[in-house]
């Protein structure tokens, strides 16, 4: 006890040491990423006349993991539900700039958004199952696009839950509400729901802020283990959890990208003096 | 505020409403209890041997050879009876004019009491209404009638500073020494000989089409009159409500139309019934022609519009309250707007749309109003479901009216109202009932 509350002195007085927690983990390269998925030029986004977003130049790499950090409302979650327009539910909200999506512009005249939203699966901050049995919440996306065979929706069914690691603890009770599960299971499912409909992006909104920590420990693994073969966004509010499982990461203040680096470099060596003040808690 | 003046604010202000709920209670216990016992009288109660004998020739039910042999026995005391009257009758005929004056009207008024007591007296023809062709069919008139028969009701003018009052003088009084005499202690002593009456439970006031005016028989064309309005109601109004509040929730953008039309509807919703029945009698009727005159679907489509702005409403208010987050999981899985609605929004909210939908099919059941120009009959038959284009047809809340109102004879049947009142009470609660467990079931389905 004694040790742990000199080591918070310590924290408190050396700017240096305090930044020790956040240092992130070696991280390998992945094999066939690395290549940019979305791409933001002059990217802003409009509430009204507020200017929620502010022209934010970026490239964010396939299949590796990218996490937003920032203090509240500094439209890291907006420009997160910007990439597959479920900001297009909010009404008088609209966009200047160019957001392309593997080279087709997100917002252009002619996208989709449905096939859009398909590619890119989102989780959001607090677990959204629908009030239906657990198959059928992972199986409402493949019925959606056209897959009615059993035997498939089954495989499928099973290789989702396998993917966000539920199925050992769900594959006995697949017909069971799924409002029945722990928040930590429920927010899998959700995983394993987008997952089901096999999306190139997996955007996560804060995924973890509802869970409690062992919940979110399982979260985090599960992003360990699909870092590689999707690209994944995160947005959290924990910057010792960005740390952990991002390769790159991107720090917003009011509405304005101020950096976009590797995660090791962004915590270590941050080249603008708000990164700096930001991670070390000087204002949140 | 200090501590001690909230505590005694927070128990006055529970001590009010536990007050005034037992008020409700009581004041609904009130309405209820005469409307249950009253009207399950029509149901059962001691029907008499004229009865048996009605249902038998004008319904075809019961057994022909008990009535048979219940009907010498009673016939035989009846006789006795019928004797008295011939023997006073060849008495009166030897009697100087100035006696036979004397007697005639009084006379009369015994015959006539006898008549409504046992039926038509031998040697009378067959009247032309039901309702005479039968004696008292029920235990408690009878009676009442044989009351009328011993008892003559004289007013008292005799001082003119007060209101006169009804005075009974004995019929054996006024016809002392003459043979008629006997007749009153011999029906008194043997009525229930006479009638036979034993207790019932007559299922037919349910199934059983009205005869002459509902003197006698059943309600059935009432009930399936109002069936047939608020189910036809529910055809046009359900699916209607529910789009337009799917319009209004979902696609309709905020603006002055839309603030324009939400308030209209809400408006519509306070209009006084009897607007909307003068209103479909004028469009549906005069201008749109889509029945010559009355119909079941005129009505049905003037309890529609009535009904539209309750189920717009609640559909509204259940679709707002499924949890955007539902919305979102399914455009985020890829699922178009209308899939969305179709496979997240509308079964979530089902429970709440259902109940409204309930509700409002309560409402149209129970209305009176709307379909006195459009639908409503006061006697008829029951329709088949072929004729519900161009018929009219009874229906209860309307013949509750109409009986209490307007029947001729609606003293007699006293008994019939309560029973149709009743029966509507019975459709309405069954309908709301329903609705609540409907609601549960289907809120416990979703939350697993």
């Amino acid at each position: 006890m004694a040790n742990a509350l000199e080591a918070t002195e310590r924290k408190q007085n050396d700017k240096s040491t305090a930044r020790d927690i956040y240092l992130p983990p070696e991280r390998k390269k992945v094999s066939g990423g690395g290549a940019p998925h979305v791409s933001a030029k002059n990217f802003s986004i409009y509430y009204g006349e507020f200017e929620a977003v502010k022209k934010v130049n970026a490239d964010i790499l396939s299949k590796y993991v990218t996490a937003i950090i920032g203090p509240s409302g500094c439209g890291k979650s907006t420009f997160l539900r910007a990439i597959n327009r479920m900001n297009d539910l909010i009404p008088n909200c609209h966009t200047t700039g160019a957001l392309m999506f593997d080279g087709d512009d997100v917002y252009g005249k002619f996208t989709d958004e449905v096939l859009l939203r398909k590619k890119i699966g989102m989780v959001f901050q607090k677990p959204n199952p629908f009030p239906k049995s657990i198959f059928d919440n992972i199986a409402y996306g493949p019925r959606l696009h056209g897959i009615k065979d059993r035997k498939t929706l089954d495989a499928l069914v099973e290789k989702s839950l396998r993917k966000a690691a539920l199925w050992d603890e769900v594959s006995d009770r697949l017909d069971k509400n799924a409002l029945g599960l722990s928040g930590g299971q429920q927010q899998r499912l959700c995983v394993a729901r987008t997952l089901a409909v096999e999306p190139e992006i997996l955007l996560l909104d804060e995924p973890t802020s509802a869970l409690d920590p062992k919940a979110t420990a399982k979260i985090e693994d599960l992003i360990q283990e699909l870092r590689g073969s999707y690209t994944i966004m995160i947005v959290t509010h924990n910057m010792q959890q960005a740390s952990r499982v991002s390769d790159y990461t991107m720090f917003f203040y009011e509405g304005v990208l101020i950096e976009h680096a590797p995660t090791a470099q962004l915590f270590t060596r941050p080249k603008d003096q708000m990164t700096e003040d930001y991670i070390t808690g000087r204002f949140s | 505020m200090n501590l001690g003046t909230r505590k005694l604010l927070d128990r006055s202000f529970t001590a009010l409403g536990i007050g005034s709920i037992i008020i409700m209670g009581l004041a609904l216990l009130v309405v209820l209890v005469p409307i249950v016992s009253n009207g399950i009288g029509a149901l059962v109660f001691r029907e008499t041997v004229e009865h048996r004998k009605l249902l038998l020739s004008e319904f075809h039910r019961g057994d022909a050879g008990d009535l048979e042999k219940e009907l010498v026995i009673s016939n035989g005391y009846r006789q006795k009876a019928f004797d008295i009257l011939a023997a006073f009758d060849r008495e009166l005929e030897q009697m100087e004019p100035e006696r036979q004056e004397v007697y005639r009207e009084s006379y009369e008024q015994v015959r006539t009491a006898l008549r409504v007591l046992l039926g038509p007296l031998p040697g009378e023809e067959l009247p032309e209404l039901t309702r005479f062709r039968y004696g008292q069919t029920r235990w408690d008139k009878a009676e009442e009638k044989l009351h009328d028969l011993l008892y003559e009701q004289k007013w008292d003018y005799s001082n003119p500073d007060v209101i006169a009052k009804p005075n009974d003088v004995s019929r054996a009084s006024i016809f002392a020494g003459t043979s008629l005499v006997r007749l009153f202690p011999y029906v008194e002593e043997n009525i229930d000989r006479m009638m036979m009456p034993q207790w019932t439970i007559y299922w037919g006031f349910i199934t059983d089409s009205s005869l002459d005016s509902h003197f006698f028989g059943g309600i059935w064309p009432e009930i399936q009159g109002t069936i047939f309005l608020a189910i036809g109601a529910m055809i046009f109004a359900f699916p209607l409500g529910v789009i337009a509040a799917i319009y209004f929730t979902e696609y309709a953008r905020e603006g002055f139309l839309n603030s324009l039309l939400r308030s209209a509807n809400s408006t519509l919703a306070g209009v006084p019934s009897i607007v909307f029945g003068l209103f479909g009698l004028a469009f549906f009727i005069n201008t749109l022609h889509v029945s010559e005159s009355k119909s079941v679907l005129a009505g049905s489509l003037t309890l529609a519009i009535m009904i539209l702005p309750t189920i717009i409403r609640a559909a509204e208010e259940a679709i707002l309250s499924v949890p955007k987050t539902y919305k979102e999981a399914s455009l985020g899985l890829g699922s178009t707007k209308w899939n969305t609605i179709m496979t997240v929004i509308l079964p979530a909210a089902l429970p709440g749309i259902l109940t409204g939908g309930v509700i409002s099919l309560g409402r149209a059941a129970g209305e009176t109003a709307p379909i006195i120009f459009t639908a409503a009959v006061s006697v008829g038959t029951a329709i088949g479901l072929g004729d519900v284009l161009s018929s009219p047809t009874p229906a209860l809340s309307w013949n509750i009216y109409n009986l209490a109102s307007e029947h001729e004879a609606a003293a007699q049947i006293r008994h019939v109202q309560y029973g149709m009142v009743l029966s509507l009470v019975m459709i309405v609660l069954l309908l709301n009932l329903s609705a609540v467990i409907l609601r549960a079931r289907i809120s416990k389905k979703l939350k697993g």
